[in-house]
């Protein structure tokens, strides 16, 4: 038998009986829905978190790409504020601040960075204070000054005035603390200590050391370096990337109930296909008389089994792809609205077709067990079958 | 071996079982079949037509002895080539017709050529030309299941004479029809026969059917035998017989009251 007749007669056995059929395709149909639905999610969050790290130090690596080894540790202080006001006096709001680290790259809403290296008292202020603090839109709010209110040791309140260099946009990964320079920050620092009772040499909460980012091999000796010295490197790369991992992880137990139910959906293929077998006994061995070789029969069994699994895959993956598409405007118009560029589920053409072709090829394993048996049917023994 | 020996069976046992529950369906047939032969294969009901046949036919293996087809021993080739030897030589009428009641007469003519590879506008042309042999050409495009019992019959020799073949089987072809429309189909068959010299193997109740063969084989209890008894129920007290050393001389002239026709279940 020609394959083209081949696949015709697989087709046409396959809408012989219409019922079973469809059912059998509808649980490979759910399967490979949800199967396309996890892996869209693991692509569309794993995108989004592999631009924030592009958007956190890309840029600075070629920078710091001849810098051999370390090349300098700065202290990092930090400072704690009891409240940031802007020019309304009735809004003061609670408020964190961390150190501006020169490097890093966020992405902004408007204005620049905070200069580290300059006199200037200047910080970099997430948007979500804008509207908090009266400061009308980021373009505006760029040049304008806020005041920290800072308590000393003796129990004084005074305010700190700085500058709005940038606005940080929002983001999953970039926090909500408010960006200080260097300036600033000891400006603020200064400001507290007085009256503080003195301590042993300098206190130091955290330390940033800069060293070649792109040789991966000498940053992990550093990270074992650090390590023996008890204290734990991590990058901004690493932080994201355990973000990832927990992400990853979440996705991979959706993909295992996606392919459970693949598993269960293999099961009713095998058993479509035995009922199919059993009641075209007399028929399998009439074309074996025919003169039909063991080989096309199997091929014509499996051709089946994979036909189902196309179809129900191709069904399933182009109904996830309409629902995510739909789910994606709702999600990312309503509650996900500030995370510019999520793209909560991405549907690639590859990761699509390897769903399809993956289903086959569970189709096509599920339906060898059949397959063989008709194959193997001896066509007397088919003939006189009752 | 014969010069025209269409098919050869050398000492061709055959036993299903084990142990205990052994049974000898055929217990060493030697037979050679010339090409353009009518014969009949007859004997009581379980004796090992069937059986016989079916070997002959390549749909089974023996469980010792040979069958040669055309000189070529069939032991020696793999099932790939002994389906494909069967696709060309050989054409089937069984005891039940085997048809594909869903698709359509032309459908199930066309099913051999399209197991043997025929291209489609040769093989629809094929088909048709075997409907309209055996004057079936306007039910080609019905439905198998909607015919006669020997319309029916006849879709099933068109299906096996599609492919030309040198040897047609034929299992009770004629076992569940009237006694009018099972004298059409032998009709058929031997025209087949005299017209395209296509041999003729046929398993039969039959006395008529048999008597139009060129050559009856009786099988008796999986042997071949020269002198059958004859049915128990019509035991005359003695027929005149053939002498024993000249098998192929004229048989007795057959009863003549044809028995009534076996029902075989579809
Ligand atoms: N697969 C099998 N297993 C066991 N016994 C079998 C098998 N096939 C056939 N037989 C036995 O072999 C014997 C011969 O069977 P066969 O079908 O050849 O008879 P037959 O002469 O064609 O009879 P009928 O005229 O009723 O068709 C029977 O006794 C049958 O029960
Ligand atoms: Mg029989």
């Amino acid at each position: 038998m020609k394959l083209f007749d081949l696949l015709a007669t697989a087709s046409s056995n396959m809408f012989r009986s219409k019922l079973r059929t469809l059912l059998t395709i509808t649980a490979i149909f759910i399967g490979a829905f949800t199967l396309t639905i996890t892996t869209g999610l693991g692509l569309g969050v794993s995108q989004y978190l592999d631009r924030q790290v592009d958007a956190f130090g890309a840029k600075d690596l070629d920078k710091i790409r001849e810098i051999d080894g370390i090349k300098s540790v700065a202290a990092y202080h930090n400072a704690s504020i009891d409240y940031v006001v802007a020019s309304d006096p009735d809004k003061k709001y609670q408020a964190s601040v961390t150190p501006f680290l020169t490097g890093s790259n966020f992405s902004l809403d408007a204005g620049r960075y905070p200069d580290n290296d300059s006199k200037d008292l200047e910080l970099m202020l997430p948007s979500t204070y804008l509207e908090l603090l009266g400061l009308g839109s980021a373009e505006s709010a760029v040049g304008k000054t806020v005041k920290f209110g800072v308590t000393n040791g003796l129990g004084k309140r005074t305010e700190v005035e700085g500058k709005i260099s940038g606005i940080l946009g929002a983001s999953l990964v970039a926090g909500t603390s408010i960006s200080p320079n260097d300036a600033l920050m000891t400006r603020l620092r200064a400001v507290q200590a007085v009256g503080q009772p003195p301590v042993a040499g300098e206190v130091v909460q955290a330390a940033t050391a800069r060293f070649d980012a792109a040789d991966t091999e000498k940053l992990k000796k550093i990270k074992e370096d650090l390590k023996k010295l008890q204290y734990e490197g991590m990058t901004v790369e690493d932080q994201i990337g355990s973000f990832k991992a927990v992400i990853n992880g979440m996705i991979a137990v959706l993909n295992g109930f996606a392919l459970i139910a693949l598993l269960a959906a293999g099961f009713g293929i095998i058993n479509t296909l035995l009922m199919s077998i059993q009641e075209r006994t007399k028929e399998i061995g009439l074309m074996k008389a025919m003169g039909m070789s063991p080989k096309r029969i199997f091929l014509l069994f499996s051709m089946e089994a994979v036909m189902l699994g196309f179809w129900g895959s191709l069904l399933g993956s182009l109904a996830a792809i309409g629902v995510g598409t739909v789910v994606n405007k709702l999600v990312i118009e309503s509650f996900l609205k500030d995370l510019v560029g999520l793209q909560l589920l991405t549907f690639s053409p590859v990761s699509v077709a390897s769903v399809i072709l993956l289903v086959m090829a569970i189709s096509f394993l599920a339906g060898t067990m059949p397959a063989i048996r008709a194959a193997r049917k001896n066509p007397i023994d088919s003939l006189r079958y009752e | 071996m014969r010069e025209d020996a269409v098919l050869e069976a050398q000492n061709l046992v055959k036993t299903y079982g084990k142990g205990d529950s052994l049974f000898t369906a055929l217990g060493g047939i030697d037979l050679t079949i010339r090409q353009g032969e009518k014969v009949a294969i007859i004997g009581k009901s379980g004796s090992g037509k069937s059986t016989l046949m079916h070997l002959l036919a390549l749909l089974d293996k023996p469980t010792s002895g040979a069958v040669f087809v055309e000189g070529q021993d069939a032991a020696k080739l793999k099932n790939g080539q002994l389906g494909h030897l069967r696709g060309q030589k050989f054409g089937f009428v069984f005891q039940q017709f085997f048809l594909n009641g869903h698709a359509s007469v032309l459908e199930n003519v066309i099913l051999p050529l399209k197991i043997a590879g025929v291209g489609r506008a040769e093989r629809k042309r094929r088909a048709l030309e075997a409907l309209k042999q055996v004057e079936l050409d306007d039910k080609a495009k019905n439905k198998a299941k909607d015919l006669s019992g020997g319309q029916k019959q006849r879709v099933v020799i068109a299906r096996a004479i599609v492919g030309n073949p040198s040897v047609i089987f034929a299992d009770e072809p004629t076992g569940n029809l009237d006694t009018a429309t099972g004298q059409r189909i032998e009709d058929l068959l031997f025209s087949l026969n005299a017209n395209q010299g296509i041999t003729l193997i046929v398993v039969t109740h039959d006395a008529d059917l048999a008597a139009r063969c060129d050559r009856q084989i009786h099988i008796q209890d999986g042997r071949i035998v020269d002198h059958p008894e004859p049915p128990a129920a019509t035991r005359e007290p003695k027929a005149p017989e053939p002498a024993p050393d000249q098998p192929d001389a004229p048989q007795p002239p057959r009863r003549p009251t044809p028995r009534p026709r076996r029902k075989v279940h579809l």
